[in-house]
């Protein structure tokens, strides 16, 4: 049974905080593609740009979070969501927006949206220094241990406080975002341009506004995402590299263009990971009485070392491409 | 695409105004440069344009002339570079002495035979066996194979890095190294084509993107057969070296060699692209429907292209490894060997040759100068500042340093606003 919660510890639990992140992520990556049609690699700067905004509020309010009995950094999240929605819309108006005017290419589109990321990433740097910087500022990390009442059983269930925080955030924005696109007019509306934009216009829909929308619900999302990512471990300026091939592995698996695929792709990706890193010759403990020998020698089962964990999304991307390169639920662009 | 046709129909016989200004600007600023910081100095950042421009110029066929885009530049720099490395340097004996290569051998039979088991398990509804009982099978068979193969190549590769440090290099010629480079990084290119290509132009760049990362992941972890972190140097160089002939001559030697290369690569792309083959891959990017109307094969051409694109970041990887004379996983950075290639293409002019050469010259020489520009102009403001009783932070150099990542940002999306052709447009020859 210990082996059992150690599986519970390191996989699910920590497949569940990256899969929620990339999920968070994903959405917002594919209501890009699905609105404006092209790849917005900017996307995880933006998340990295809403976990600075985060950082520079809770350093100059430390003491915000103590009156609501949360950590600081959260109370201060929605103001550094509103940030980074008004900065999708400004980079959209000021780089995108003329691009498109002049009917280029999607590809060209995702080359200016590097461009966005170097430009957002030099901005980060040159304001927060290179090195890896703590949320917490003023407040403590708390770390909650739920012994299992099993007989034999010694080791706890760990969960981090920023994990809590991560799974009820991201089942309210999943339903948020559900309820918004399901029920009110501009989420309809942002549907129907998606489907199909030269009808939702000639019906009426005023696509300067869906794409605003789009960006100010985008920069949210990724602000949240980035927020409890940098919550989780630390705030780095240089996260999103290594955030961008998981996020778009995600939306692919997916479905591009669909925000429910999104989040299940987000899932797969990041249970996948985590799998793929597990060493599973903890798992054969129990059975060693009844295993072969050749099979226990080796203690190391696990597919990838960490530091190959980037191969993971490549891989499921890859094979994603091949065999179905729609994603799991049909998205519309190949 | 364009519908302004007027601007890319060349005048016949035009004086060539634009390219004379620009490449006399060019000179200029390199003979500044040789002024202010010596010869030496001057001829390494010469060699190391030049070795810009072979990346350069494969980045602008796969972007100009076919409008692929590839985002991963620097994983087949590393690719190249890791080839130059392991082919050029000299034989480790504590390695070949031991039983260790005959163990290494015997763990990429393992791997070999691994390979070819699944893929004849992928066959086995060729003899009869129903497809989803098939498809169990394989995917059964390869991931325990793969657990199997993995541990071993873990034994042999934990025990070169305990006993010989590293497998060292095979001794051979420089040249030797730059061609499997460049060979490669077309097989990976190859790989990458073939699932990409057929798709949307996003997915490419995704791709390449991954795979970059990959590499770099995969050399820098890789201690047995790169020491990782620890870097290998020096690598030999193919003419003779600083401590024969001194600085200036070696590197100019070096120079002429790069040179040489540029020129027969420029000589045959330029043959290549105003050849039918060139005229179909422009059919290809500016209207993919009515070539294929045509009768052309356009996936086949598109890889075609793409791996030529690829083959040559490797060579041009390679020629930059062997001159820096050092193979560290860790000094390529996204920015440095991805976008800086991308701004030079999309700044000198994409599917024009000498636009994209006349780009990475210009493009390194303003890199190369910002670094102390920047700095000086740091402490400038940090000598303001400290004048009007700022509290200024200290690791202002390292921060001047990252105003470059948003400089290069600008820079490319202000040229795709302004100047979506580049500086020297391509030309678009009209027949008749």
């Amino acid at each position: 049974m210990n082996e059992l919660v150690f599986f519970i510890n390191n996989v699910l639990v920590s497949g569940s905080v990256s899969g929620s992140i990339y999920a968070i992520g994903a959405v917002g990556v594919t209501l890009v593609f699905s609105i404006m049609r092209f790849a917005h690699f900017a996307h995880a700067d933006m998340m990295t740009f809403g976990a600075f905004m985060v950082l520079l509020l809770t350093s100059v309010f430390p003491g915000a979070g103590a009156a609501f009995g949360v950590p600081t950094a959260l109370v201060m999240l929605p103001l550094a969501m509103a940030l980074t929605a008004l900065l999708a819309v400004g980079i959209d108006r000021a780089f995108y927006k003329p691009l498109r005017a002049h009917g280029v290419k999607p590809i060209v589109l995702v080359i200016g949206s590097l461009g966005v990321t170097l430009m957002l990433q030099g901005l980060i740097r040159l304001f927060s220094g290179t090195g890896g910087q703590s949320l917490y500022v003023d407040d403590r990390k708390e770390i909650f241990r739920l012994a299992l009442p099993i007989e034999g059983v010694r080791v706890p269930v760990v969960i981090t406080e920023p994990q809590f925080y991560l799974f009820v955030l991201t089942i309210v924005a999943v339903v948020a975002l559900h309820l918004f696109l399901s029920r009110s007019r501009l989420g309809k509306a942002m549907r129907a341009m998606s489907d199909n934009p030269d009808l939702a216009q000639a019906s009426g829909i005023n696509t300067n506004t869906i794409v605003a929308v789009t960006w100010v619900i985008v920069g949210g999302l990724a602000a949240i995402a980035g927020t409890l990512l940098s919550l989780d471990v630390t705030f780095k300026p240089d996260l999103s590299f290594f955030l961008l091939l998981p996020i778009f592995a995600a939306a692919i698996v997916g479905g591009v263009g669909r925000p429910y695929g999104a989040i299940a792709g987000g899932f797969v990706v990041g249970f996948a990971e985590t799998l793929a890193v597990f060493n599973w010759s903890v798992m054969l403990r129990p059975f060693r009485d009844s295993l072969p020998e050749w099979l226990l020698q080796s203690g190391n089962l696990a597919f990838v070392g960490t530091e190959y964990k980037i191969v993971v999304p490549f891989f499921i991307l890859v094979a994603i491409l091949i065999w179905r390169p729609t994603g799991i639920f049909k998205g519309k662009v190949i | 695409m364009e519908t302004k046709r007027a601007d890319t129909v060349t005048a016949p016989r035009r004086f060539p105004m634009r390219e004379v200004v620009l490449f006399a600007a060019v000179l200029v600023a390199v003979l500044g440069v040789y002024a202010v910081m010596g010869s030496a100095y001057g001829t390494r950042m010469l060699v190391e344009a030049a070795c810009y421009a072979i990346l350069a110029l494969g980045l602008t066929i796969q972007w100009g002339y076919a409008g692929q885009f590839n985002a991963g530049v620097m994983g087949f720099v590393a690719l190249g570079g890791f080839c130059a490395m392991f082919f050029s340097i000299p034989v480790n004996p504590a390695f070949w002495d031991s039983e260790l290569p005959g163990e290494l051998g015997l763990a990429l039979l393992y791997m070999i035979g691994a390979v070819l088991l699944v893929f004849g398990a992928t066959r086995l509804d060729r003899v009869g066996v129903p497809k989803v009982l098939r498809t169990v099978i394989a995917v059964l068979l390869a991931v325990v194979l793969y657990l199997v193969v993995i541990n071993v190549f873990r034994d042999v590769t934990g025990q070169i890095e305990s006993r010989a440090g590293f497998i060292g290099g095979l001794g051979l010629p420089v040249g030797v190294g730059w061609v499997v480079g460049g060979a490669l990084a077309g097989g990976v290119g190859y790989f990458i084509g073939r699932i990409c290509l057929g798709l949307r132009s996003d997915y490419l760049a995704i791709a390449t993107l991954g795979i970059a990362e990959i590499i770099k992941a995969f050399l820098k972890n890789s201690d047995w057969l790169t020491r990782g972190t620890a870097t290998v140097s020096p690598l030999p160089w193919p003419v003779p070296g600083p401590g024969e002939v001194g600085f200036t001559l070696a590197r100019a030697l070096y120079f002429s060699i790069t040179a040489v290369m540029i020129a027969v690569i420029f000589f045959l792309l330029t043959r290549a692209y105003h050849a039918p083959w060139g005229r179909m891959i422009r059919a290809i990017r500016d209207n993919e429907v009515s070539a294929a109307a045509m009768g052309k094969d356009i996936n086949k051409r598109r890889l075609e292209i793409f791996v030529l694109g690829c083959i040559l970041m490797g060579i041009g990887g390679a020629a930059l490894a062997s001159f820096n004379s050092i193979f560290d996983p860790q000094g390529y950075l996204p920015l440095n060997h991805t976008f800086l290639v991308l701004v030079m293409v999309i700044l000198g002019g994409p599917g024009n040759n000498l636009g994209t050469i006349f780009g990475a010259v210009a493009v390194y020489i303003i890199w190369i100068m910002s670094a102390p520009m920047a700095l000086f102009l740091m402490d400038m403001a940090m000598a303001l500042g400290a004048g009007l009783g700022w509290d200024t932070p200290t690791n202002m150099d390292s921060r001047a340093l990252q105003a470059r990542v948003f400089v290069i940002g600008l820079l490319i999306t202000l040229v795709l606003r302004f100047a979506p052709k580049g500086l020297l447009p391509e030309k678009v020859k009209h027949h008749g």
